[in-house]
C-alpha cells in the first residue's frame, strides 16, 4: 500500500473534520441531555437545578399536574387544527397559484414571505392589536387563527416545490378519459403532491407546538405548554416539565421517522 | 358565442381560481396585511391615563424612540444580532461543509440530528443553558468537584450568554440554506480549480465562497432579523442585561402598556426587515430560498 | 523524445472493487495517446490518478521521470479538460481562461495578451466578458480547452471532452483537437469509449477492460492485429469464431470450429490442442458458390443491409451463429436463401489466444519446475 505524506495529511483533516461535527453536535445535544437528566432528578426543592439522585418519580407526578398536563392538551389541539387548516388552505392554494391566470400574483406572492422574514414578535402584537380591536376574545379561537396565519406560506412552500416537477399533462389525460376538474384534483393531482403537502403539514405540526412569542401575545387566559413553561421559568421549571418534554421529544422522533420513512418510500416508486 | 367562451373561461380558470386562491388570500388579508397596517396605524396614537390607546394623531411615539436609553439598546441588539450571525457563520459553515460533501450514505441522518433538538420546546433548551451554565448549575458542580475552580463563575447574564443562546436557537437556519447551496456544488468545479493550480485556500476564496455565497446571505437575513426579536432569549439567559428590541417591545404590551408606543418599536423592526430583505435581493438572493 | 509519462504497477481498489490492475503504461513525449474502454473499465481512473484527484492504492506515476504521488494537483505541471467542462459559472470567459495564469502570478498584461491570443486560437475572440451560461456546447468546450492548454502544461488529461456534443460537431472537434495538439506539440492523455474518435485521432491507443491494459499498440495495429477478442470485438466489427488448433504448418494453423475446419495464419506462440479465437474483418470476409480448400464452413444468406458504398451480407451457419460479410455494391449476388461457402484469406484472418493458453502457459510452468 502506498503510504504518502499526502494521503496522511487527507486522514488528519478527515479526522479533524469529524472532530468539529462532533463538538457542534455536542453543542446541539447538549441542552436536550441536561433537560432529560433532569427529569430524573430526584431533588424536590426549587430552582431544582442541583443533582441530587435517579427517580421515575417526576414521571408519575406528571400525571397529577392538571394543569400542566392542560396546557398540552391545548397545544395538541391548536397544532392539530391550524395544521389541517393550514394544509388544505395552503395546499389549494399553492395548486391555484400554479394553474391560473389571475390579477394580483405577484403581490399575493409577495405577501407569503412576509409572515416568513418579518419577526415574530411583530406579527405577535400585530394580531394581538388587531383581535383586541374588533374584539374577538383572546383564546383557543385566536390561537388557532395566529398559528394558521404563520403555517399556510410553509405548507404552500412544500408543495410547490413538488409542483414544479409536475407534469401538467397527466391532469390533461385524466380529463380525456372522462373526469371532471373535481375528481381529477382527488384521483390524480392530489396523490402526486402527497409528499410535499405531507412535508408542509409536518412543518406546520411542529413550528405550531413550538411556537411561543406568537403565542404569548394572542393567548389571553389559555395557556399552550411552551406558555406554561414560560410561566415556570421565573420561579424555576420544574422536573415534571422536563418530564414531559422528554416524552414530546421521544413522541415527535417517532412520528418523524414513521413519516418520513413513508415519504421516502412513496419517492421511490 | 363569445358569452359562451367566456363562460367556458368563468369555469374553465375564474372559478377554480377563486376556490383555490381564495381561502388564502383572505388569510393574508385579514391576518397578515391587516394587522401589520393597524400596527402602523397605532403608532401613530395617543393613550390617556389609564394607558387606553386614543385614536387621536401624534409623533410623539416616534419621538421617543430616539432617547438615549432607547439608542443603546438598539445598538445593543445589534451587536448581538450581528455576533449571533457571524458565530452561526463560523460555526455553521465549516459544518454544513463537511456534511454536505460527505459521501456516506449517513449524509441524511446527519443532516437530520441538525433538526432534532428543535423538536424538543426552544424555551425549555434555553433553560437547559441555564440549568448547565448558572452560578449553581452543572458546569460549576463538576469545575468545582474536579478542583478547576474554587468559586462559582457567573456565567449568566452576559452578552456572551445571550449570543450562545440565540446560536444554539438560530443555527439551524444558517445550516439549512448553506448546506443546500453547498450540496448543489459540483466538485469537479473544485478539481478544476486546483488542476489549474489554485492552492486550496485560492479555490476556497476563489470557487467555493462566491458560488456558496445565496447559501450565507438567505442564511444570515434568517438568523440575524429574527434574533431582533427573539426577547425570551435574553430574558432567560441575559437578565435583564441584555435586553434587545424584542425585549422593549414586549414590555410595552405586557407590563408598561403603552401599546403604541410598542407599535412605533414594531414599526422600527418592519423598516430594518425590509431594507435587510431588498439589500439581500439587490445581491442577487432568491426569495424562495427563505422559506427554509 | 522520452518518456513523459510511466505508470508502474499501478492498482487502484475501492473497497472491494478492484479498478484498476497492475497497471503499465509510458506515454511517449509529444504523443497523442487515447485510453479506450467501456464505462467502469478503469480509464478515467486512470487519468484521475495522473491529475492527482485519486491516488494508486500501489505503484507509481512518474512525469518526466520524477515521481508525483506526493504532489498534490495544483502543484503538477499536467492540465485537465473535464467532461462536463468544469467552468466557474461565475468567472466570465476571460477570466475563466486566465485561472491558472493568475494562481501562477503572471504579470497582469502578459495575462491579458495570453488570454487574448488563445482565445483567438480556439476561434473565441469576442466572447471575454460573456458567461458560461451564454454559451453553445462547443463553445463551452473550446474554453475548457482554452483554459488548460494556456498554462502551457507537459501533458494535457482530456476526459471524454467530446462526449456531450452533437455528432457534427465532434467530428470537427476531433480535427481541430488533433490539429491543435500538433501545434502546440503538447502530450494530449484522451480517454473515451468511442472506438471510432480513438482510430482517428490517436497516434497509439490503450485498450483498457476490467481494469486491465489489454492492448497499447498504433490504431492499425489494434485494428488488424488484435491481442485479446475483447479489442477484436470492441473496436470496428468483426467475426469471431472460437475453436481448437488442430494442426500448424508453415505458418498457417488449422482451426477446427463447430461448423468445420478454417485455415489462418498464425506465429509460434500458438501450439497444437490450444483452444483460440478467429477474428476476420466483414471486409476481409469472402464468399463463393462452391467450397473452398481448407475451408469447410458452410452457410445460408439470411438479410442484405446497403450501407451506402457497401452491402452487408448477413449470413447464418449451421450451429445459428451470424455472420457479416462486406461486399462492394452493385456486385451480383446470391438470392436469399441460397447456400454459400465463407472463407478468407489466411493472412488477413487473426488469430487470438484466449483463457486455454493461460493454462497451457501454467501447465507448461509446472512441468518446466
Amino acid at each position: 500500500m502506498n503510504n504518502t505524506k499526502r494521503m496522511r495529511k487527507k486522514m488528519r483533516n478527515k479526522a479533524l473534520s469529524v472532530l468539529f461535527c462532533v463538538l457542534v453536535y455536542l453543542f446541539l445535544f447538549l441542552p436536550i441531555s441536561v433537560i432529560v437528566a433532569n427529569s430524573f432528578n430526584a431533588t424536590t426543592s426549587k430552582p431544582y437545578m442541583m443533582w441530587k439522585g435517579f427517580t421515575l418519580d417526576w414521571y408519575s407526578k406528571l400525571f397529577d399536574n392538571t394543569l400542566l398536563l392542560e396546557s398540552f392538551e391545548n397545544t395538541m389541539i391548536i397544532a392539530i387544527v391550524s395544521t389541517l387548516l393550514a394544509t388544505v388552505i395552503g395546499t389549494l392554494g399553492a395548486v391555484g397559484m400554479y394553474r391560473y391566470r389571475f390579477k394580483g400574483k405577484g403581490i399575493i406572492n409577495g405577501l407569503l414571505y412576509i409572515p416568513v422574514v418579518i419577526p415574530e414578535i411583530v406579527i405577535g402584537i400585530a394580531l394581538l392589536t388587531l383581535f383586541s380591536k374588533v374584539n374577538i376574545p383572546r383564546g383557543m379561537i385566536t390561537l388557532i387563527l395566529a398559528h394558521v396565519s404563520f403555517s399556510v406560506p410553509f405548507v404552500i412552500f412544500n408543495v410547490r416545490a413538488r409542483l414544479s416537477g409536475y407534469d401538467k399533462s397527466v391532469e390533461e389525460a385524466s380529463m380525456d378519459l372522462g373526469a371532471n376538474r373535481i375528481v381529477t384534483f382527488f384521483e390524480v393531482t392530489l396523490p402526486i403532491l402527497a409528499p410535499g403537502i405531507g412535508g408542509g403539514a409536518l412543518l406546520a405540526f411542529t413550528l405550531s407546538i413550538d411556537d411561543v412569542i406568537i403565542s404569548y401575545f394572542v393567548n389571553g387566559q389559555t395557556k399552550t405548554y411552551p406558555l406554561k413553561v414560560m410561566e415556570s421559568i421565573k420561579s424555576g421549571v420544574a422536573p415534571d416539565v422536563n418530564a414531559l418534554s422528554t416524552l414530546i421529544l421521544i413522541g415527535t422522533i417517532v412520528l418523524v421517522t414513521l413519516t418520513q420513512s413513508d415519504i421516502l418510500k412513496r419517492k421511490g416508486k | 358565442m363569445k358569452k359562451k367562451r367566456s363562460k367556458h373561461e368563468f369555469r374553465a380558470n375564474t372559478l377554480p381560481a377563486m376556490v383555490t386562491v381564495g381561502p388564502m388570500v383572505l388569510l393574508l388579508i385579514f391576518l397578515v396585511v391587516a394587522p401589520l397596517i393597524f400596527v402602523a396605524v397605532m403608532s401613530f396614537c395617543q393613550t390617556d391615563q389609564y394607558y387606553n390607546v386614543v385614536y387621536k394623531f401624534t409623533a410623539e411615539n416616534y419621538s421617543k424612540l430616539i432617547s438615549p436609553d432607547y439608542l443603546k439598546i438598539y445598538g445593543q441588539s445589534i451587536l448581538i444580532a450581528l455576533l449571533t450571525t457571524i458565530v452561526c457563520i463560523i460555526i455553521g459553515y465549516p459544518f454544513a461543509y463537511i456534511i454536505a460533501r460527505c459521501k456516506s450514505k449517513k449524509k441524511k441522518l446527519l443532516y437530520m440530528l441538525v433538526i432534532v433538538p428543535f423538536w424538543t420546546n426552544s424555551l425549555i433548551r434555553i433553560y437547559g443553558w441555564r440549568t448547565f451554565l448558572g452560578s449553581n448549575g452543572w458546569l460549576n458542580s463538576v469545575l468545582q468537584n474536579l478542583h478547576i475552580i474554587k468559586e462559582p463563575v457567573d456565567f449568566l447574564y452576559k452578552t456572551g450568554t445571550t449570543v450562545l443562546g440565540m446560536v444554539y436557537c438560530l443555527i439551524p437556519f444558517m445550516i439549512l440554506p448553506l448546506y443546500t447551496a453547498i450540496e448543489k456544488l459540483d466538485g469537479s468545479l473544485l478539481e478544476a480549480s486546483s488542476d489549474l493550480g489554485a492552492k486550496p485556500y485560492k479555490t476556497f476564496l476563489e470557487v467555493i465562497i462566491p458560488l456558496t455565497s445565496g447559501g450565507i446571505f438567505s442564511g444570515s437575513i434568517m438568523v440575524f432579523i429574527p434574533c431582533l426579536g427573539y426577547f425570551f432569549v435574553s430574558n432567560i439567559l441575559g437578565g435583564g442585561n441584555t435586553d434587545m428590541i424584542g425585549n422593549l417591545i414586549e414590555r410595552q404590551f405586557k407590563s408598561a402598556n403603552n401599546w403604541p408606543l410598542g407599535a412605533a418599536l414594531s414599526i422600527i423592526l418592519i423598516v430594518v426587515t425590509l431594507i435587510l430583505v431588498k439589500i439581500y435581493q439587490k445581491l442577487g438572493g432568491d426569495m424562495e430560498d427563505l422559506g427554509v | 523524445m522520452g518518456k513523459i509519462v510511466e505508470i508502474e504497477g499501478v492498482n487502484k481498489i475501492y473497497g472491494t472493487n478492484h479498478v484498476v490492475r497492475d497497471l503499465n503504461l509510458s506515454v511517449e513525449e509529444g504523443e497523442f495517446l487515447t485510453l479506450l474502454g467501456s464505462s467502469g473499465c478503469g480509464k478515467t481512473t486512470t487519468l484521475r490518478m495522473i491529475a492527482g484527484f485519486e491516488e494508486p492504492t500501489t505503484g507509481s506515476i512518474k512525469v518526466e521521470g520524477e515521481p508525483i504521488e506526493e504532489k498534490e494537483p495544483f502543484e503538477r505541471n499536467v492540465n485537465t479538460v473535464f467532461q462536463t467542462y468544469a467552468l466557474f459559472p461565475h468567472k466570465t470567459i476571460f477570466d475563466n481562461i486566465a485561472y491558472g495564469l493568475r494562481m501562477k502570478k503572471v504579470p497582469k498584461d502578459e495575462i491579458k495578451k495570453r488570454v487574448l491570443e488563445m482565445m483567438e486560437m480556439v476561434q473565441l475572440s469576442g466572447f471575454e466578458k460573456r458567461y458560461p451560461s451564454q454559451l453553445s456546447g462547443g463553445q463551452k468546450q473550446r474554453v475548457a480547452i482554452a483554459r488548460a492548454l494556456i498554462n502551457r502544461p507537459r501533458v494535457l488529461l482530456l476526459d471524454e471532452p467530446l462526449g456531450a456534443l452533437d455528432l457534427k460537431l465532434r467530428k470537427q472537434m476531433q480535427l481541430e483537437l488533433k490539429r491543435l495538439q500538433k501545434k502546440l506539440n503538447i502530450t494530449f492523455i484522451y480517454v473515451t469509449h468511442d472506438q471510432e474518435e480513438a482510430l482517428t485521432m490517436s497516434d497509439r491507443i490503450a485498450v483498457m477492460h476490467d481494469g486491465v491494459l489489454d492492448q497499447l499498440a498504433t490504431p492499425t495495429d489494434i485494428y488488424e492485429h488484435p491481442k485479446t477478442k475483447f479489442v477484436a470485438t470492441f473496436i470496428g466489427e468483426t467475426n469471431t469464431y472460437d475453436g481448437c488448433i488442430t494442426g500448424i504448418s508453415e505458418g498457417i494453423a488449422t482451426v477446427t470450429l463447430e461448423n468445420g475446419a478454417v485455415k489462418v495464419k498464425c506465429d509460434d506462440t500458438f501450439q497444437i490442442l490450444e483452444y483460440a479465437t478467429i477474428s476476420v474483418r466483414p471486409e476481409k470476409m469472402k464468399f463463393d458458390t462452391a467450397p473452398r480448400e481448407g475451408f469447410e464452413l458452410i452457410a445460408m444468406v439470411k438479410d442484405y443491409v446497403y450501407v451506402g458504398s457497401v452491402l452487408k451480407c448477413i449470413v447464418t451457419l449451421p450451429n445459428g451463429n451470424e455472420l457479416k460479410i462486406e461486399r462492394l455494391a452493385g456486385q451480383e449476388l446470391p438470392k436469399i436463401g441460397s447456400i454459400i461457402y465463407p472463407y478468407w484469406n489466411p493472412e488477413d484472418a487473426v488469430l487470438i489466444h484466449n483463457e486455454s493458453y493461460k493454462i497451457f502457459k501454467a501447465l507448461d510452468d509446472i512441468k518446466l519446475a
